[in-house]
């Protein structure tokens, strides 16, 4: 990684973490500048959504700090929750609710007020525009996933921390959200994301390739 | 202000949750009307008897039936991953699970106050005595919501936290049904009710405070 004057968006210093009697990593460092990526690799059970969780701020490393903006997240939350947004496996959809109502109130409980038609038009850019009024239960995962990716276009957050996110989706889905994941990038966002096959983010955004796998067992 | 919204945000949710299922909540009112309905006529007709039991059974259905959809509070949250994006949410925790509490209160505590009057009538009670029975559920179901999160959050994710629930919430609820029974009981006797209901009060403000704070504690440890 290339070392920069200015100090990192994202950093790690020294994370462990330990699942039970396993050590899944330990020492980790890295560090994210505006307009990065992070691709995570490694096999099923590696440690990647145990790592997107401790960046995330949802589990707490064994050992070791993360840095948003060069103060600590735990010191930060509001703040660093605000900046940050994290989709995590789960379709994070209640089945009763409506598409609309779902996005609403996940938006409305982070305290952020949408229009209907923004809601509307996030939805048409994911290919949903027909499915907005439709319970999530009838939905398909591939349909309900990009349900939940429709929140990438509506709440404003600088780091996006996504699990897997191309699962489920359809080829022609693929290529929209990583074109929303490179113009999220050419606007000084910083991406984490998890996935089993390579993202394609274009030659002109600089990122990085971390694979949990390799080190320890 | 934006405090409110939040809270305002995660109750109007689980009320909209709530229209779109309604069978749960209706089993666990309807629980609490069969209770109290078969108990006099497994009992028989003697009025006298019925006076005196009247509020202790009423309680106990009313906690009983608190208790029975208790476990749900937080588990489709949790399974769903929506717990996870109100713990990431930058407002706090703790507003959005008070916005819950309220819900479930709501949906749970206050219909059976509204149904106490009519259940009352079934165990003979005179109309101020039901007026009591009403202000010490008024009083008390809340306190049964609140005291019941901190159980729920406790055991999310457990194996067996319908049971883990029961063990763990019942013996706090204790308080509440005798002070809540008492109120009642002490009235008709002649005593008076504002002891046990000033007790019922204070219990309440202390669970408000305290409740979605620690229920907020215990899902982040369930949620790690």
């Amino acid at each position: 990684m290339t070392a920069s004057t200015q100090t990192p968006m994202l950093a790690a210093q020294n994370l462990s973490c330990v699942r039970g009697s396993q050590t899944l990593f330990t020492d980790l460092s890295l560090q994210l500048h505006a307009g990065q990526w992070l691709y995570l690799q490694g096999e099923n059970g590696a440690g990647k959504t145990s790592l997107l969780r401790i960046l995330a701020g949802l589990a707490l490393p064994a050992a070791g700090t993360v840095h948003w903006q060069a103060l600590p997240i735990s010191e930060q939350r509001t703040d660093y929750h605000a900046d940050m947004l994290y989709l995590g496996h789960h379709a994070s959809l209640k089945e009763d609710l409506t598409l609309t109502e779902n996005l609403r109130s996940l938006m409305a409980m982070d305290g952020l007020k949408v229009s209907d038609t923004a809601i509307r038009d996030a939805l048409a850019r994911m290919g949903l525009a027909k499915r907005q009024h439709l319970p999530a239960r009838v939905l398909s995962a591939g349909q309900r996933r990009r349900g939940l990716l429709a929140r990438l276009w509506l709440r404003p957050a600088r780091l996006w921390l996504l699990d897997e996110p191309f699962n489920a989706l359809d080829t022609h889905a693929i290529d929209d959200l990583q074109d929303c994941l490179k113009s999220h990038l050419r606007t000084g966002g910083l991406i984490v994301l998890t996935s089993h096959q390579t993202p394609d983010l274009g030659p002109e955004t600089t990122g990085f390739v971390l694979n949990l796998s390799g080190g320890q067992r | 202000m934006i405090l409110l919204s939040a809270f305002g945000a995660s109750l109007r949710r689980d009320l909209l949750l709530v229209l779109r299922r309604k069978t749960e909540v209706l089993t666990a009112l309807f629980f609490f009307v069969m209770v109290t309905t078969l108990l006099p006529l497994g009992i028989g007709p003697e009025p006298d008897l019925l006076r005196k039991i009247a509020p202790g059974a009423m309680w106990i259905a009313a906690l009983l039936a608190t208790l029975l959809g208790l476990q749900r509070l937080f588990a489709a949250d949790y399974a769903d991953g929506t717990l996870e994006q109100m713990a990431l949410s930058p407002e706090p925790l703790s507003i959005l699970v008070a916005g819950k509490i309220t819900a479930h209160w709501l949906v749970c505590g206050l219909p059976l106050v509204l149904l106490a009057p009519v259940i009352g009538l079934q165990f003979d009670l005179p109309a101020d005595a039901i007026g009591v029975l009403m202000i010490s559920l008024l009083i008390g179901t809340p306190l049964l919501s609140l005291i019941g999160a901190i159980g729920a959050a406790l055991t999310l994710g457990a194996r067996g936290s319908a049971l883990l629930v029961s063990l763990l919430v019942l013996p706090l609820y204790v308080p509440t049904l005798i002070f809540g029974a008492g109120a009642v009981a002490s009235y008709i006797a002649g005593l008076g009710a504002t002891g046990h209901l000033s007790l019922l009060g204070a219990l309440l403000v202390v669970a408000a405070a305290f409740s979605p704070w620690a229920t907020t504690a215990a899902l982040r440890i369930s949620l790690e």
